[in-house]
């Protein structure tokens, strides 16, 4: 039986089952005031019982099963035929591409059931028979390939029924125990509350279950780099130049280059965002009347809706060409390009004003009104007691702020993908085309490679950097921003 | 004050009357001055990088909702068609589009005749720069569709060129087209001919918002239809998962977590998650859903999954503040009637956190929809958004795109006249969202309760 129609069997079940256990309960009893519960509970009752462990254990077997019969098929195919896990990996797919073939030749009628047991290369010719219910192969079908997809057929149907067994025996049992446990002085209730409790909580770990996947996922692929990459090079190397040709050798991966480029980018943006959002912060927060406030802010933050494509794409297209005609060889001739560090710069810092002027504003703001007057007092103007006495106590969280949009800045990737340009330098000037480790990721991870080679594997361990880059700039505003809450609170 | 009775000069520095200001005085209103033009500075600023944005996004994109029509009468001859006569579909099936395009040829070299237009190319195939390369399989289409076409003469309204279309949007000129191989300066002379005849006409550009992707060399007939179709049923799995999951989360949070370390741990986490950057979120879509659990890549089934990943913090942040809203006024009053915990918080919370909970969710799916980077990591890039879903499960496993990644897409491709369908497609996009975000207004000002 398919997962789908499973599911819905035991979704059935569970329905019948509310039916069965509300009636068993209000049969029970004189007078349905003399249940425990509400007759629905009853009814829930039965129905998460037979549905929650059932579906449980449909879900995770899909998840795992196939990582169990990769492994074992994949001990089929002889050591020699491969050279690497990369090898391996490629080999397995076309197992599974042969096995899904078999599958649609079968179900086609092309193939009995028996027939796809028993076929062999040698015998007949397996690529054009599969090519004739529409899969396509690269090459010729190898013996020891067509024996693993065989033996992986094999293990998938086996697994779907005992799945299909476990998940409905399952089923009926929750259905059987909590039909038979049904009566008027059940505490239905209770349980019903508690397996909602369950609920909530389970939703809750989705969030831990996301963080330990993604520093999971970036560790093992990030240890498989350094099996394939000296460390010391990744870290040390002043050069950033991929081989495309093969995989192996002539790669040089460091780091330093793209690192160059994404704190340069930062900074040019942080040079741009920080100055106008915090003004704008001071002028909204301090000088304007209600009516330019409740114009001024919302079109601001306009700025921090629009999608980060859209701000690639103003790069590429208009502030590119806009910086060249100034300052390219019409102009002062230090730009030869419209991508370059300015151009994803001052696009990404337009993006950031927003983030910083609302995030300033909220903490000044949170300045307690008696430092104002007390200031006024004195007879400071209003500028005087901005700098002097508001922006020192607001400090720490301007701080955090700017932490934060740092962090924005550095993890920022459709602009400096379509704004900074492709190659990899270790310049001063700002007009020159640098990239980013974000740009290297996707350019990394996006083309035809086999996420075994070294050169698909470092975009992981530029992701493990990345992460750790953001989490401490994160961590460290919000330890801020906190702590100088606490102060005024 | 004493000072100022004690010396009168120190401090008036020669003052003679209130009103005239002393030079300190004048520096420090000269400085307040100063300092609140910054602040007007400031915002003018922001307000000029925001006009200047939408401004380029309207003026480069509008061009893109409009395409040029080359209208001309095309002779379908039965003899090419069908030679056989017995109107069989599988048989005409086998006449190609190199077999329809001479038909096209010949109908352009009638036009212009017909029309007095001086045709400078002895061979007819020249003409064909005039037209789009679908030009051919649009009128094989039509006739397949309606066999009884076949010995009529028909008038069809063909997709001209991009070159064409541009030099009527004013982005191709004369200078421009000096060294391009695909079109001459004699073309567009046959175009300005054709056009004071009345067959070249610039219409509403329904195939852009409707239609699939093209290939690299025919930008006139791509469209960003199928992508915004990937993006549909990517929103459709972000909302399925993210609401129920996000909204229990945060009921749990909020109503049933007391202080402990659990939800002390969840609260760190999903606080840091929200500042994650998107991409790493598509190197966990990678990993996890396609080479660990081998999902179908470029699916907008595990589209979704990741951005629901990447959205779920956005949701829950804004779930707890509606949750906490609500007064415990009503907490108290529910659990006084003898309501249990868990009641109280479906029947009476809740409903009540529900607006502020969905303008939450609305504005966190209108981020997810304008989010590129995670997608690319996952496959779902512009190329592949060719065909419309089969079904409704296929839109799911399909491989497809989405709208941003098709923007990104074309503007990556070498040809100019992709950008002005990036921008179009960004007009749309923001369409969307501008959508998404008056409905999530709407929804707080009707529903809102002030406690």
């Amino acid at each position: 039986m398919s997962p789908i129609w499973l599911f819905i069997t035991i979704l059935l079940l569970a329905v019948v089952g509310f039916v069965l256990g509300r009636q068993r309960a209000i049969a029970s009893v004189d007078d349905h005031r003399n249940l425990h519960s509400r007759p629905n509970y009853y009814g829930v009752n039965v129905a998460m019982l037979a549905f929650g462990p059932a579906v449980l254990v449909l879900g995770a077997w899909l998840v795992i099963q196939p990582i169990i019969v990769n492994q074992m098929v994949s001990k089929l195919i002889p050591a020699r035929s491969y050279e690497d896990a990369g090898a391996l990996n490629l080999i397995m797919s076309d197992v599974q591409r042969v096995a899904e073939g078999l599958g649609t030749a079968v179900a086609e009628g092309t193939l009995t059931q028996a027939g796809s047991r028993t076929l062999d290369t040698e015998t007949s010719d397996v690529r054009a028979l599969l090519g004739t219910v529409g899969v396509a192969l690269g090459s010729e079908v190898k013996p020891e390939v067509l024996k693993a997809a065989q033996r992986y057929r094999a293990a998938a149907a086996t697994g779907a029924w005992i799945m299909t067994g476990a998940v409905l025996l399952l089923a009926v049992a929750g259905f059987t125990v909590a039909y038979a446990q049904t009566n008027g002085r059940l505490r239905a209730r209770n349980r019903v509350e508690t397996g909602m409790l369950w609920l909530l909580i389970a939703a809750a770990t989705v969030a831990i279950l996301t963080t330990i996947g993604i520093v999971l996922s970036l560790l093992f692929n990030t240890i498989e780099f350094f099996r394939a990459y000296p460390g010391r090079e990744f870290f040390t190397s002043l050069e950033w130049a991929p081989s495309f040709s093969g995989r192996g050798g002539g790669s040089k991966l460091g780091i330093i280059p793209l690192l160059w480029g994404t704190f340069y980018i930062s900074i040019v943006a942080l040079l741009v965002a920080v100055p106008i959002g915090l003004f704008a912060a001071v002028y909204l927060s301090e000088y304007a009347s209600k009516r330019v406030r409740a114009v001024a802010k919302p079109l601001l933050e306009v700025l921090a809706g629009i999608p980060t494509i859209v701000y690639g794409l103003f790069a590429l297209l208009t502030v590119g060409p806009l910086l060249l005609t100034i300052f390219g060889d019409s102009g002062f001739g230090w730009m030869s390009g419209g991508r370059a560090v300015m151009t994803a710069g001052i696009t990404m810092g337009v993006m950031l004003i927003p983030f910083v002027s609302s995030l300033s504003d909220d903490i000044i703001n949170a300045v307690p009104q008696a430092m104002r007057d007390g200031s006024y007092a004195l007879g400071a103007t209003q500028s005087e007691t901005m700098r002097q006495v508001i922006l020192p106590a607001a400090l720490p969280g301007i701080v955090g702020a700017i932490l934060l949009a740092a962090s924005r800045a550095i993890g920022e990737t459709m602009i400096v993908v379509l704004g900074a340009g492709a190659a990899a330098r270790l310049s001063l000037n700002p007009f020159d085309a640098m990239t980013t480790v974000t740009a290297k990721i996707v350019s990394q991870l996006t083309g035809d490679s086999d996420f075994a080679s070294p050169e698909a594997l470092v975009a992981f361990a530029l992701g493990m950097s990345l992460f750790l880059v953001t989490l401490a700039l994160n961590v460290g505003a919000l330890y801020i921003v906190r702590k100088y809450r606490e102060q005024y609170e | 004050m004493t000072d100022a009775t004690n010396d009168p000069t120190h401090s008036g520095g020669g003052r003679k009357s209130l009103y005239v200001q002393d030079p300190r005085t004048k520096r420090r209103a000269a400085a307040e001055k100063r300092f609140r033009a910054y602040g007007i500075g400031a915002i003018a600023t922001g307000m000029l990088f925001l006009v200047v944005l939408i401004t380029s996004i309207v003026w480069n994109g509008i061009p893109a909702f409009t395409q040029t029509f080359i209208t001309v009468q095309v002779a379908l001859p039965e003899e090419k068609l069908d030679k056989s006569g017995a109107r069989d579909l599988a048989v005409m099936k086998k006449v190609s589009t190199f077999g329809y395009a001479p038909l096209v040829d010949t109908a352009l070299v009638a036009a212009l005749d017909e029309n007095g237009v001086e045709n400078p190319y002895p061979k007819a195939k020249r003409l064909r720069a005039l037209i789009s390369a679908s030009a051919a399989a649009q009128v094989r289409d039509t006739v397949l569709a309606n066999p009884d076409l076949i010995g009529t003469t028909q008038e069809f309204r063909l997709l001209a060129s991009s070159r064409v279309d541009g030099y009527l949007k004013g982005r191709v000129s004369r200078d421009s087209i000096a060294r391009d191989k695909n079109i001459d300066a004699e073309h567009l002379d046959i175009i300005d001919a054709l056009r004071t005849a009345g067959l070249v006409k610039r219409i509403f550009n329904w195939d852009f918002i409707f239609g699939a992707d093209a290939s690299e060399s025919r930008p006139e007939s791509a469209g960003i239809g199928v992508s915004m179709v990937g993006s549909l049923f990517m929103m459709l799995v972000v909302l399925g998962l993210s609401l129920p999951i996000g909204v229990a989360a945060a009921i749990y949070l909020e109503e049933f977590a007391s202080r402990n370390r659990f939800a002390d741990i969840v609260e760190v986490n999903i606080s840091n998650l929200a500042a994650v950057p998107s991409i790493v979120f598509g190197i966990l879509g990678l990993s996890i859903y396609i080479q660990l659990m081998h999902l179908p890549s470029s699916a907008p089934l595990v589209g979704g999954l990741v951005l629901t990943l990447m959205t779920l913090p956005r949701i829950i942040i804004p779930a707890r503040a509606a949750l906490t809203a609500v007064p415990p006024s009503i907490r108290e009053a529910a659990l006084g009637v003898g309501a249990s915990k868990m009641q109280t918080v479906m029947h009476h919370v809740l409903p009540l956190a529900m607006p502020g909970i969905l303008t939450g969710v609305i504005i966190g799916m209108a981020q997810a929809l304008g989010e590129t980077a995670p997608l690319l990591l996952i496959g779902m890039v512009g190329f592949i958004a060719t065909n419309y879903p089969e079904n409704f499960i296929e839109g799911f496993m399909s491989p497809n795109s989405a709208m941003p990644a098709q923007i990104y897409e074309w503007s990556k491709r070498a040809d100019p006249a992709y950008y002005e369908r990036a921008w179009g497609g960004i007009i749309l996009l923001l369409v969307f969202l501008m959508a998404m975000n008056i409905l999530a207004v709407l929804l707080r000002r009707r529903f809102e309760r002030r406690w």
